[in-house]
């Protein structure tokens, strides 16, 4: 029995000859997420932590409660969970606070695999630091080599950010490993779980890692909303990047001292219905479970992977173990714009392009790939409507090629 | 109204992005620019050599793109050659697109476009 339905998402049901290939780079929102965004604005849309009234009593309640849910749900301590605006927010609020801690000649290490969000924050630290970039590449199937990062990762390695999954390949990386890498020689490591948190259960301490962001749009949330989380120490160690309202233990007009965190990193009045919005968001998972999730991905993958590698080239892991439900594909001859907006004009909606990993393409010798990714909502109908609006394509192009 | 497939892609569309017109590097070259369209990646440089009056003697593209974005350039380039840069300068947006003759979703009007505006950086760099 599934344990979700399609009649959940408002989009479906004004737009029932849908199909929705592009939870990647954004998953639908169901009614319980909506409705309780709603809620907030409907019944207490106050602002927190300042109002002694019951109206800001209860938004604050509810803005704390999200944060537990957050912490809950990636084994975490609500102080070690900061609320910033997504994943991009969170990897360029670590690259400028840990600056200070790479010098000459030290050492950055990702992967071949990051999204812009995880590679140009870092590059611009590496020019300003004169300190390398370094890449851990990827194996013959599109995984990670993990004896490449034997290699790469060093006694000059300062800072260790890797994507837990691929928003270009679908590629699984084995973080625990990395990590484990990175800690013997001390250096920092951080996560980019922007997909990977939707397709696996996140448990911070048995990864080990320092930092690990994430967005909410991911997980059937809203946007403008993610997370930033942080070992306690290490948040208890970074100065704040941005300072004002509701961070502050006193201020003078000289001087001013910060609250703990992970307040002093929440500078401002946060988004309030949308972190409200990331905690229903989260209960939705848990209600579905990642025990459902994973076996209804795989389910789905072993179909894709089975009808559309006899219609296109898929580029990605062949092996079910090292992949998630995101298959990128080219068709000889056909430009992957032109693939995807026929597909759409089927209302097949999926991506084309180098997905924000355009050093990835380039280094696959690719100009960019269709995309088409699953979420909660996706059925085999779906694949086959995909696998028919390929034939599509293809009938279009031949005809007159 | 919905654009069906059928009315975009063409024959002629399809086969110009086959066979394309007027395409490599052109060498020896006068000015030569490079554009990309930021949301598909699709990469156009022109090349142009100029003959007596500022005429375009001779021009080329090279690079990569959809099908729009390259039966768009092999149209313009053909359309320009031989004419003077100011009669090249003066094409509008509304002009590329009736040169191609298809209906042009918001979409994709940057891929319909992407040449047009490799060419004007290209010309601008013309003294
Ligand atoms: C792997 C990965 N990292 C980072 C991001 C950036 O997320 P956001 O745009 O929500 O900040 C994305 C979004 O596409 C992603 O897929």
């Amino acid at each position: 029995m599934s344990l979700i339905s399609r009649q959940q998402f408002p989009i479906f049901r004004n737009h029932p000859n849908l199909v929705y290939l592009d939870t990647a780079a954004s998953a639908l929102v169901p009614d319980s997420v909506i409705a309780k965004m709603n809620e907030y604005y409907e019944e207490y849309s106050v602002n927190i932590h300042r109002g002694l009234y019951d109206l800001s009593i209860r938004a604050s309640r509810e803005y704390d409660a999200a944060r537990g849910t957050v912490a809950d749900f990636i084994h975490a301590k609500p102080e070690e969970i900061v609320f910033t605006s997504g994943a991009t927010h969170g990897l360029n609020f670590l690259a400028s606070v840990l600056a200070d801690t790479m010098s000459e000649g030290d050492n950055i290490v990702l992967t071949r695999l990051e999204h812009h969000a995880n590679l140009l924050p870092w590059q611009r630290l590496a020019k300003q630091k004169k300190t390398e970039l370094r890449f851990i590449e990827l194996t013959n199937d599109y995984s990670l080599d993990c004896d490449s990062a034997q290699k790469l990762i060093d006694e000059r390695t300062k800072i260790v950010s890797v994507t837990m999954m691929s928003n270009a390949l679908g590629t699984v990386v084995p973080v625990e490993k990395i990590v484990a890498m990175a800690k013997q020689v001390g250096a920092t490591t951080i996560i980019d779980a922007a997909q990977g948190v939707a397709h696996r259960a996140i448990d911070v301490k048995n990864i080990d890692c320092d930092f690990l962001v994430f967005s909410g749009h991911k997980i059937y949330g809203p946007t403008g909303v993610g997370v930033l989380y942080g070992r306690r120490e290490m948040l208890a160690s970074l100065e704040p990047f941005f300072v004002g309202g509701d961070m502050v233990r006193i201020a003078s007009y000289t001087d001013a001292a910060w609250t703990d965190a992970p307040q002093k990193f929440e500078a401002g009045t946060p988004p309030i219905a949308e972190v409200i919005g990331l905690g229903a968001a989260i209960l939705f998972m848990q209600t579905i479970g990642f025990e459902y999730i994973q076996q209804q991905e795989h389910d789905l993958c072993v179909y894709a992977k089975n009808i559309l590698e006899k219609e296109v080239t898929l580029i990605g892991p062949k092996e079910h173990i090292n992949r998630s439900g995101v298959f990128s594909f080219v068709i000889d001859g056909i430009h992957p714009h032109d693939v995807a907006d026929i597909l759409g004009s089927k209302h097949i909606a999926v991506r084309a392009g180098h997905h924000c990993a355009m050093p990835l393409m380039e280094h696959l010798g690719l100009v960019g790939t269709a995309r088409a990714s699953f979420g909660v909502y996706t059925t085999k109908e779906d694949i086959d409507r995909l696998a028919e609006g390929i034939q599509e394509v293809k009938r279009i192009f031949r005809c007159a090629l | 109204m919905a654009i069906l497939s059928a009315d975009v892609y063409k024959e002629m569309i399809l086969d110009l992005y086959k066979n394309p017109l007027h395409r490599g590097v052109l060498d020896p070259c006068d000015v030569w620019h490079r554009d990309g369209s930021m949301f598909c990646g699709d990469d156009i440089t022109i090349f142009i050599r100029f003959g007596k009056g500022k005429i375009i003697e001779d021009i080329s593209h090279s690079g990569h793109g959809c099908a729009i974005s390259q039966a768009a350039v092999s149209l313009l380039t053909e359309h320009v050659k031989k004419k003077t840069k100011d009669d090249a300068l003066h094409i509008t947006n509304e002009q590329m697109v009736a040169m191609l003759g298809i209906p042009i979703s918001p979409a994709r009007m940057g891929c319909a476009l992407l040449g047009l505006k490799a060419l004007r950086g290209a010309l601008e760099k013309e003294t």
